[in-house]
């Protein structure tokens, strides 16, 4: 390319650039100069440079270690169910062929709802007296203990984005070729058979995107957690922690070291997806034709 | 009420900044404060007009959002309200200003010393307090005859309700919250222990301290609680005794005007007393709640601000509040108005606890604290008294420190 095509390049992306630098890079720069050092906001004149001694601290700690341990099971647990009802749900919407808008439409409502006002809706209807179904499922009080309230959590997650995932595993569905499905029939495969010999292979591309894009989501739950427990009976995931932390505690140097080590962790698990299932962003160009 | 008209002499405008001089006040939402700062407007004539910013609700979220704001010098704050457990952090974050003078002199004048002390730092004032709050012990006049005056009478009352198939439960609140501290504190206070050292600089949890642990371990295991009892908070506790499941309800006096409008009938056969203590024959010390008016170190109008907050908290002020939203006065004399014995009914029990009330850890890191503190006893029914006791004592000291993750 020309140099004067290059310079127009650059030109045309600074906007952009500069927007994206302001607001995403320098406060990821500032928050790892603060996680390096001691910063409280309780105490203004005590802040100094102390190295590496934040990530000591967070990463020989207990509580930190519970809140990552229960953020990876909900992420885990959350995801795998959510595939697998995000795909049925997308092949119904897929194959409807009657009221097909309005089988979409009340598919979508759980994404469309504020995921704190749901929760509260969760919160009520799992509290004996108030809700129906503590009333109708439960003993005692579920959101009180923990198995039961990493439940509830989970459940509440699942059904707020599980259109999510369907609605990007339907986009998938649409890359499916009809004459192979028609050819794999002809040949005498089952519907199980065209289903996981033919249309999961050609969606791959797809799912692996919906699973990566769900599992960054589901690695930094928050409000749920924040709205049904507030983390109680060790239910606390890490950004709950980082916000008791950086927003409660006004302790900017500990609270910017987890964000550091969420950034780092969610990193990760994008490596991973890509490097080793071979995810790739949606419109890259070789993308299912391995 | 009729309330006095201070007709102030119109000395100059108050600066020439052009335009008037606006003091923004932070608060708490309290229904009848708007008509609290428009009589202010009218003592202040032209020289200031007060603008009442409503905080949230919840007061972590109130103390979240006032810390953002002057952690950023925000200069549209003048005047905030300051939950009793912040002054120290606020103060030596140098946000607010101390009070001195006059103003000083004209905020302690006839103030309560419960209350008063915790708007001292160091033996310096910050602020002014504008109420103060104390728990008390409501119960079912048709289910128990005479109130329990200790925790074990109480706990006996419930537990023979139980059997004999009424309404047994005690209600208070024990979500992994502050109200949890505030539970907590009491009971310590009430076995005349310690959390923290007194210039809150070393964690002691002493004998006192660990009773106050098999205290509330007890009680969490004695089968009188409510199933919800460790996801309750202050309304969730007032709704399930409206509905009839509790005999006792430990709980601050707004539930007195809910009930009233909420649950008429409920209400009819509702009576308060003390809270209860631990010793029998030692009366118990109560953890004090409330507000307090500060001046944030970033105003540009430091001396209207001092004169809005006296004004907002003044003696006929209170009064009004006391009566209309059923916030406790910190100024005495306001509770031997006459006009103070239909409205407000219970002041002699509140009176009585706040005459030897029990203040809850001053320290910068009062935050870190209670976090430390309500997730290590959230759920009191896993207290190991000893045991839980020597894991406060090293987490306690590295929150004061603010060493360490909180939890």
């Amino acid at each position: 390319m020309k140099q004067e095509e290059w310079r127009l390049a650059w030109l045309l992306c600074a906007p952009a650039v500069i927007v994206m630098v302001a607001v995403t890079a320098w406060p990821i720069v500032y928050s790892v100069w603060l996680s390096l050092q001691r910063a409280d906001l309780k105490f203004p004149q005590q802040q100094e440079f102390v190295g590496l001694e934040n990530y000591a601290t967070v990463l020989s700690n207990d509580y930190w270690w519970t809140a990552f341990g229960i953020t990876l099971f909900i992420t885990v647990v959350s995801v795998a169910i959510e595939l697998v009802l995000g795909m049925a749900l997308a092949l119904v919407m897929h194959r409807t062929l009657v009221a097909r808008g309005l089988v979409r439409t009340a598919t979508l409502i759980p994404y469309g709802i504020v995921t704190v006002v749901a929760a509260f809706s969760w919160r009520f209807a799992w509290t004996p007296k108030t809700g129906y179904l503590a009333e109708a499922f439960a003993q005692g009080a579920p959101l009180t203990e923990r198995a039961s309230a990493l439940a509830v959590i989970i459940l509440a997650e699942v059904w707020k984005t599980t259109p999510f995932m369907a609605l990007l595993l339907m986009a998938g569905l649409a890359l499916v070729p009809d004459d192979l499905l028609k050819a794999a029939a002809m040949d005498g495969a089952g519907w199980w058979q065209r289903f996981t010999k033919v249309m999961l292979p050609a969606m791959k591309p797809a799912i692996l995107v919906a699973l990566l894009f769900r599992t960054l989501d589901a690695f930094r739950i928050f409000d749920n957690i924040f709205v049904l427990t507030a983390g109680a009976n060790e239910t606390s995931s890490v950004s709950m922690l980082t916000y008791n932390n950086l927003i409660k505690g006004l302790n900017l140097g500990i609270g910017s070291t987890m964000s550091v080590l969420i950034f780092l962790a969610v990193a990760a698990i994008a490596f991973l997806f890509v490097k080793i299932f071979g995810a790739a962003a949606p419109g890259s160009d070789d993308g299912g034709r391995r | 009420m009729g309330l006095v008209l201070g007709i102030s002499a119109a000395c100059g405008t108050g600066g020439g900044d052009g335009g008037e001089t606006t003091i923004n006040v932070y608060y708490a939402p309290e229904n009848n404060f708007p008509k609290v700062v428009e009589d202010c407007n009218r003592q202040a004539g032209n020289r200031y007009r007060i603008q009442y910013n409503v905080l949230p609700r919840g007061a972590d979220d109130q103390r979240v959002q006032l810390a953002r704001r002057l952690a950023a010098r925000d200069r549209a704050i003048d005047v905030l309200a300051l939950d009793v457990t912040w002054t120290p952090e606020f103060a030596s974050a140098g946000w607010i200003r101390e009070w001195t003078g006059q103003h000083r002199a004209e905020a302690e004048n006839g103030t309560l010393a419960g209350p008063l002390e915790t708007a001292a730092y160091q033996s310096k004032l910050y602020a002014a307090p504008k109420n103060t709050n104390v728990q008390l012990l409501w119960y079912r006049t048709d289910l128990v005859s005479r109130p329990p005056s200790t925790w074990d009478e109480m706990i006996a009352a419930a537990q023979d309700l139980k059997s004999r198939g009424q309404p047994y439960q005690i209600l208070t609140m024990g979500a992994q919250y502050e109200g949890l501290v505030v539970l907590y504190n009491t009971l310590v206070e009430s076995a005349g222990g310690k959390i923290l050292n007194d210039d809150g600089t070393q964690a002691v949890m002493d004998a006192g301290a660990v009773q106050a642990l098999a205290v509330l371990q007890r009680f969490a295991t004695a089968g009188v609680t409510s199933p919800s009892f460790t996801n309750q908070l202050e309304d969730d506790v007032r709704l399930a005794y409206q509905g009839g499941g509790g005999a006792f309800q430990l709980n601050w006096p707004f539930v007195y005007a809910a009930m009233q409008s909420g649950a008429p009938d409920i209400a009819a056969k509702t009576a308060w007393a003390r809270y209860p203590s631990i010793q029998p024959g030692t009366p118990s010390r109560v953890t004090v709640g409330g507000y307090h008016l500060a001046v944030s170190a970033y105003s540009r109008h430091p001396d209207e601000a001092f004169e809005a907050a006296l004004c907002l908290r003044s003696p006929e002020h209170q009064k009004f509040s006391a009566i209309n939203d059923g916030v406790p006065p910190t100024i005495e004399a306001v509770y031997d108005d006459p006009e103070m014995e239909q409205a407000y009914p219970m002041r002699d029990e509140i009176r009585a606890e706040l005459k030897d009330a029990g203040a809850r850890p001053s320290t910068p890191a009062y935050q870190n604290v209670s976090t430390v503190l309500s997730a290590t006893l959230s759920p009191p029914s896993g207290i190991r008294p000893e045991e839980t006791a020597r894991e406060l004592r090293g987490s306690l000291q590295d929150a004061l420190e603010s060493k360490g993750v909180l939890p």
